[in-house]
């Protein structure tokens, strides 16, 4: 099989570019910690999210200085703490489950995007160093009420 | 095997392959009216009248576009390709499979459709669950798939007939395409066909209380991703072989040709994780190692960039062009037959680009279910592919109805690939632009309480509603060519198929050992999968019970 010599050189330099993005975002994520949000098998019964700990009592909880985590459940058409406030500069550990189909979870302008599965509980790790009011919203087609479903999320 | 003017295509092929492709451009219609409408909801321009929802239509769109339109146009086209060039008419097995497949397929979308109005599925063309549809939603589109591969068998007989009565001979390089794309199809939509009736159909008709939700959702995806390459290789089909024909000139290297739609079948079913990163119940490193095989399987792209412009600049010179760019001049931009697939080409440069954004594993969050993902497929699918297919019905329609492509045609079907490709423009443009500031996909009018971020997204909608209008122009325009297509005068149209070039050197026969790279694609998928699988299967998540949020 001919490989033409100029072809060699385009294949060359675009598998090299595909290596060179690869290792980015490799090292991103195992050396950085840049991980997509995730959190390997921590099943929760959806039938059941509301007498769950700690899933019966939505919150934000602090757990260190300036550290938080936020235990939150999203539902047909709505989530739960419905407000919440956060002083600037905290770092917010978010755990989100769904008591009925699947979400999203989006506050756009920052990292946060997640996809809120029944029967798993996601996670995600956010430091919000700007103030302001943050829209939360539903990411993913969840019903008829669907493009009602957000909120904001006020850091202070 | 010349076509002469008296031969033409022969007639009992010639009503298969149109009976496909009036189908799927009337399913075209159909969802494109959908497009329109749901454009013109989403920029505030209108409200729909009482009792259509706009997830309804969302799931009609999705529906007749995704999945109706291109599997109709694709086994159409394949299927005249290989009477075409496996021997002059199909073998009557092959051509009996492909009415069983296309009836199979018709009573699917029938029900489909019948049950989507009755919204009695408004579950979006991907039917997450536990969103919960008409049992008659599921067993409709295991109808589709199941047609599918019926037609796909017709295709495999045909194929293998010729390799009988041609013992030692290389096959067709379409025909090889078409049989590759079609073990392409068959190996993904087990997947599907495993969430849909071992999952979906016992659930929704209440036989089992719950369903696991991860497990389907990474079936579905399994399927979903090589259905993208299921629309794109019968577009790289007529790029390799078609268009060299068109233009004067000759495939660049078959060997090559093969060689890369072998890789789309190593490497473009493995890689289901890249729409799942955002997702629980999957670790980082099983997500990380399926970016790096969906990372390979842009390595045949580059390929055919590389061959389809070989071949343009080759045959500018052939005629005589000059300098480094000179042949780009010459190639034959006032032919349709040209012109649409070579916009489509260019349209899969940022769309390809765009595409490696979305698979690079922690940067998917700055992307996933906003308005970018549906600007990217709409300029991978709906332009690239959907260009492709309409610059292919202008010489299919007359060469397989012994019509011609009168000049006036020509013209018309060039005004209409421009209206496409400007309407392009302005969705998919503003959908990219938007979504990077963060406005979700698949969500009807809102700004969220007048929230100031929602505020600011609302002038990119409206834009979106006009590329809309503008969409459905060039729709109303292809319907009309169309049907003019079929009143046009009597004659001899070709159906083109270029040669291969000899300075290429000979092909090496493993490319056609299927068992070969069947075995090896296997491989690479029990790889990719299993132990993630086996984690969902052996720890699973208790399951969901039904809902019906609509």
């Amino acid at each position: 099989m001919h490989l033409h010599r100029l072809e060699k050189i385009w294949l060359v330099f675009g598998i090299s570019m595909l290596v060179v993005f690869l290792c980015v975002i490799g090292v991103a994520a195992f050396a950085l910690g840049m991980q997509p949000p995730s959190g390997h098998s921590h099943s929760i019964d959806p039938q059941k999210v509301n007498e769950t700990p700690p899933f019966d009592n939505p919150r934000l909880e602090q757990i260190g200085e300036n550290e938080y985590n936020a235990y939150m459940v999203a539902y047909v058409f709505g989530y739960s703490p419905a407000k919440m406030e956060i002083p600037l500069g905290a770092t917010v550990h978010f755990q989100i489950t769904s008591s009925d189909v699947v979400h999203g979870f989006e506050i756009p302008g920052t990292n946060v995007n997640l996809m809120v599965v029944p029967g798993e509980v996601n996670h995600y790790t956010h430091t919000f160093t700007e103030p302001g009011e943050f829209l939360l919203l539903c990411n993913e087609y969840c019903g008829a009420g669907h493009e009602y479903m957000a909120t904001t999320i006020t850091v202070k | 095997m010349t076509q002469t003017a008296e031969q033409g295509f022969d007639r009992k092929d010639s009503r298969l392959v149109l009976a496909h492709i009036l189908f799927a451009f009337a399913s075209l219609l159909l969802g494109g009216f959908a497009g329109l409408l749901q454009g013109m909801v989403r920029g505030g321009v209108i409200t729909l009248p009482a009792g259509i929802g706009y997830y309804q239509l969302l799931t009609a769109h999705g529906v007749l576009m995704a999945l109706v339109f291109t599997t109709y146009f694709i086994i159409g086209f394949l299927y005249s390709g290989l009477s075409k060039t496996c021997g002059g008419k199909l073998l009557p097995a092959a051509s009996k499979l492909g009415w069983i497949g296309f009836i199979l397929m018709a009573v699917g979308t029938v029900i489909a459709t019948i049950v989507i109005l009755l919204n009695q599925a408004t579950v979006l063309y991907t039917f997450y669950a536990p969103m919960k549809a008409s049992p008659w939603f599921y067993i409709a589109l295991a109808l589709v798939v199941v047609g599918s591969w019926v037609s796909g068998f017709g295709m495999f007989y045909q194929y293998r007939s010729w390799r009988k009565s041609n013992p030692g001979k290389l096959s067709p390089l379409f025909a090889f395409m078409a049989v590759g794309t079609m073990i392409l199809w068959l190996i993904a939509t087990l997947g599907v066909a495993a969430t849909v009736l071992v999952q979906f159909i016992p659930w929704s008709f209440g036989w089992v209380d719950t369903i696991d939700v991860m497990v389907s959702r990474t079936l579905f995806w399994y399927f979903g991703h090589p259905l993208v390459y299921f629309w794109l290789l019968p577009a790289y089909a007529c790029w390799y072989v078609i268009i060299p024909k068109i233009i004067g000139g000759k495939v660049f290297s078959d060997a090559l040709a093969r060689l890369a739609f072998i890789l789309f079948l190593l490497f473009s079913i493995p890689v289901g994780f890249h729409h799942q990163l955002m997702e629980p119940g999957i670790s980082p490193v099983w997500k990380y190692i399926q970016v790096i095989l969906t990372f390979m399987v842009i390595v045949p792209s580059l390929m055919t960039a590389f061959s389809i412009f070989g071949t343009f600049e080759t045959a500018g010179r052939a005629k005589g062009a000059k300098g480094l760019f000179g042949w780009f001049k010459m190639l034959p931009w006032k032919d349709v037959r040209f012109f649409a697939p070579m916009l489509g080409m260019l349209a899969f440069i940022p769309g390809g680009a765009g595409g490696i954004i979305n698979a690079s594993h922690q940067l998917n969050g700055a992307i996933h279910n906003t308005l970018w993902v549906t600007g990217h497929f709409h300029l991978t699918v709906a332009t690239t592919v959907a260009l492709t297919f309409f610059g292919i019905s202008y010489w299919l329609i007359p060469a397989i109805t012994n019509r011609v492509l009168t000049p006036k045609l020509n013209r018309l079907g060039i005004i209409q690939t421009i209206i496409w490709a400007v309407g392009m423009l302005f969705m998919s443009g503003s959908m990219h632009t938007v979504g990077l500031f963060g406005s979700p996909r698949r969500t009807a009018y809102t700004t969220y309480q007048d929230h100031p971020d929602a505020v600011l997204w609302m002038p990119y909608h409206v834009a979106m509603a006009v590329g809309g209008v503008i969409l459905f122009i060039s729709l109303l325009l292809l319907a009309y060519n169309v049907v003019a297509l079929l009143r046009s005068p009597k004659g001899y149209t070709e159906y083109p198929i270029a040669e291969a070039s000899e300075e290429a050197g000979t092909t090496p026969r493993i490319l056609e050992r299927w068992g070969v790279w069947i075995g090896i694609a296997v491989a690479l998928i029990l790889f990719a999968y299993t132990i993630p699988f086996l984690d969902m299967l052996n720890d699973p998540t208790p399951g969901s019970k039904p809902w019906v949020t609509w």
